[in-house]
């Protein structure tokens, strides 16, 4: 049967994050032939519709107001809940990141209805629509349906592909006007601390670090080498505790679940933790001193060798290939 | 300072998944506090110790998590309550846990409620939020830092590396990220201590809910293991030809770069 399905595009440094397209392909795969509206909040973000076209958005609705200029959880509510309340959606998508995750629960609960987060696959079976969601950060996985309520569901960035871009689909922006009042947080200041603007849980490449880095500045041919392929850097526990790096980039079942096309470990030796947040990567590098190290078990390349070796040789042979 | 805690018993991180019967197997596993809630625990310490108060440690679960519930009266929680589900409730998710919580909260005017910001079993995030919601009171999710200032409140919070420096008041229910504080380990005394806590049991009738009013929204149909990788291809020769090798095999073979 088809449905109506709201998804949110959410928008980073004045650009639509990839996962907003991620969200249409899911909405259009949940609404089985129905419709998919694009909801874009913020401040001035309308010219960023027509793209939303040609990533597959059916409809798109813009909420603009300085309120809304940067994410609160009240104001992002009360817009989302007015487009809700005009289209009456059988259900919604968020990308699952920092606002998705904020933000849908409190949705949800106010519809009285489930929520499946950290979908990585939507399937059909017996036209029922059944999501995919890893648990134990990625040790298993479950499949649910929803029984009840609207039909939530957060997506995790880089699991579902775009439909592919149609160059010059456009279609007409609809603004509604929603007043926002009483935001009861307030943001006083900002640091960003992301290096480069890639993303952790975005990234398709992510070069990471373990106690084998030894230092703070021994993660600068590991930055080096993400830089070069367009990635990011990641860490184990071992190296945050360490003081090496900071918390923000620790991957595990404490710290983030990452699945990039590219996973290179560097003296890293892949405990149990560790392994559950990056296992799931399309293709796995280990590159380790010791040959007994765990990390070799999931890796689909290994080198036995010094990091500190074989990763400038790494940035070495990258470079080379960029140009020629 | 009359603060909450949310806690969860979780599987420990050491521990690899099997399944047996179609549902995760738990027999000879160790459990723990989940790690996210032991950062709210120890947070709630600090503040009371800072604005005196009282902590209670609040669980929705089995009896077995008695056990981690007394962990965080001997950290220095000050009451624990333990909402046993075990009888009554058959299924649940995310909708069940946080409508009892914020059936139980509702007249226990908290000041404020921290809770993980993810529990590293089910992985979903939305039990704070959802109570929050419930309450109707401001949340923020993945806090690094919390100072209490009499009517105000200044919050960091992780948002994907960045930090944001956010002003509200109480009440409030924050969710805690890695960096908020290093959990002790309980004390020999503070175990003793904790022997004598009180750690009231509660079922839903306590709370005059009844088995529908939190039946769950979604349904897990199946649970499986994720497919076993074949040990891969450890490169060999000299350093410099492996990883000439490797860039080759990561473009033509991977197809990734």
């Amino acid at each position: 049967m088809s449905k109506k399905i709201v998804v949110l595009a959410e928008v980073r440094e004045g650009a639509l994050r990839n996962v907003s397209f991620e969200a249409i392909a899911a909405g259009k795969k949940i609404a089985d032939g129905g419709e998919v509206v694009s909801v874009l909040i913020g401040d001035n973000v309308s010219s960023l519709g027509q793209e939303l076209f040609a990533f597959g958005a059916d409809k798109v609705i813009t909420v603009e107001n300085d309120k809304l200029k940067q994410y609160s959880s009240d104001g992002y509510s009360q817009a989302l809940l007015a487009v809700i309340e005009a289209e009456k959606p059988e259900g919604l998508v968020f990308g699952h990141t920092a606002l998705g995750k904020d933000l849908s629960p409190r949705i949800a609960s106010r519809l009285k209805s489930g929520l499946v987060s950290d979908v990585t696959v939507i399937e059909e079976d017996g036209g029922e629509t059944v999501f995919v969601r890893p648990i134990y950060s990625g040790k298993a996985f479950e499949k649910k349906i929803i029984t009840d309520g609207l039909v939530f569901v957060t997506i995790r960035p880089n699991n579902i592909d775009p439909l592919p871009k149609e160059e010059g689909k456009s279609g007409e922006v609809t603004s509604l006007n929603v007043n926002i009042t009483d935001l009861r947080t307030i943001i006083k200041d900002v640091v960003r601390k992301a290096t480069d603007g890639v993303d952790l849980s975005e990234a398709k490449v992510i070069v990471a670090g373990g106690r084998g880095v030894k230092s703070e500045s021994g993660f600068e041919p590991l930055k080096e080498l993400a830089d070069l392929l367009g990635g990011a850097v990641g860490a184990s526990r071992g190296a945050c505790d360490a003081e090496y790096c900071d918390y923000s980039l620790q991957i595990g079942q404490t710290g983030k679940v990452v699945t990039p096309d590219l996973y290179i470990a560097c003296g890293l030796s892949g405990a149990i933790q560790h392994m559950a947040g990056m296992s799931n990567s399309k293709v796995i590098v280990a590159i380790n001193k010791d040959p007994e190290a765990n990390i070799f078990k999931v890796a689909d390349y290994g080198i036995v060798g010094d990091l500190f070796e074989v990763v400038p040789l790494l940035i070495e042979e990258f470079k080379k290939i960029k140009a020629s | 300072m009359n603060i909450f805690v949310l806690m969860k018993r979780t599987f420990d991180t050491e521990e690899k998944i099997s399944i047996s019967g179609g549902k995760i197997a738990d027999d000879g596993a160790e459990f723990i506090i989940n790690p996210y809630d032991e950062y709210a625990i120890e947070e709630a310490i600090q503040l009371r110790d800072a604005h005196s108060g009282e902590v209670t440690v609040v669980s929705v679960g089995s009896e077995e998590a008695e056990k981690q519930l007394r962990t965080a009266l001997a950290m220095g929680a000050d009451k624990a309550v333990l909402i046993n589900i075990e009888d009554d409730v058959e299924e649940s998710d995310q909708f069940t846990t946080a409508r009892i919580l914020a059936e139980f909260l509702k007249d226990k005017e908290a000041d404020l409620i921290i809770g993980g910001n993810v529990a590293i079993d089910g992985g979903s995030g939305q039990v704070g939020p959802r109570v929050a919601e419930q309450l109707n009171i401001p949340y923020i999710t993945t806090i690094t830092s919390i100072e209490i200032n009499g009517e105000t409140v200044t919050v960091v919070r992780d948002v994907e590396g960045d930090s944001e420096t956010i002003e509200t008041s109480l009440p409030l229910l924050v969710t805690a990220q890695q960096g908020l504080n290093d959990p002790r380990y309980p004390s020999l005394p503070g175990i003793m201590k904790a022997k004598k806590k009180p750690l009231d049991e509660l079922e839903l009738d306590d709370l005059d809910l009844e088995e529908e009013d939190v039946e769950p929204k979604t349904k897990t149909i199946d649970i499986y293991l994720p497919p076993k990788k074949e040990a891969g291809r450890i490169l060999e020769g000299e350093i410099d030809a492996q990883v000439k090798e490797l860039v080759d095999l990561l473009r033509r073979e991977a197809k990734v770069v």
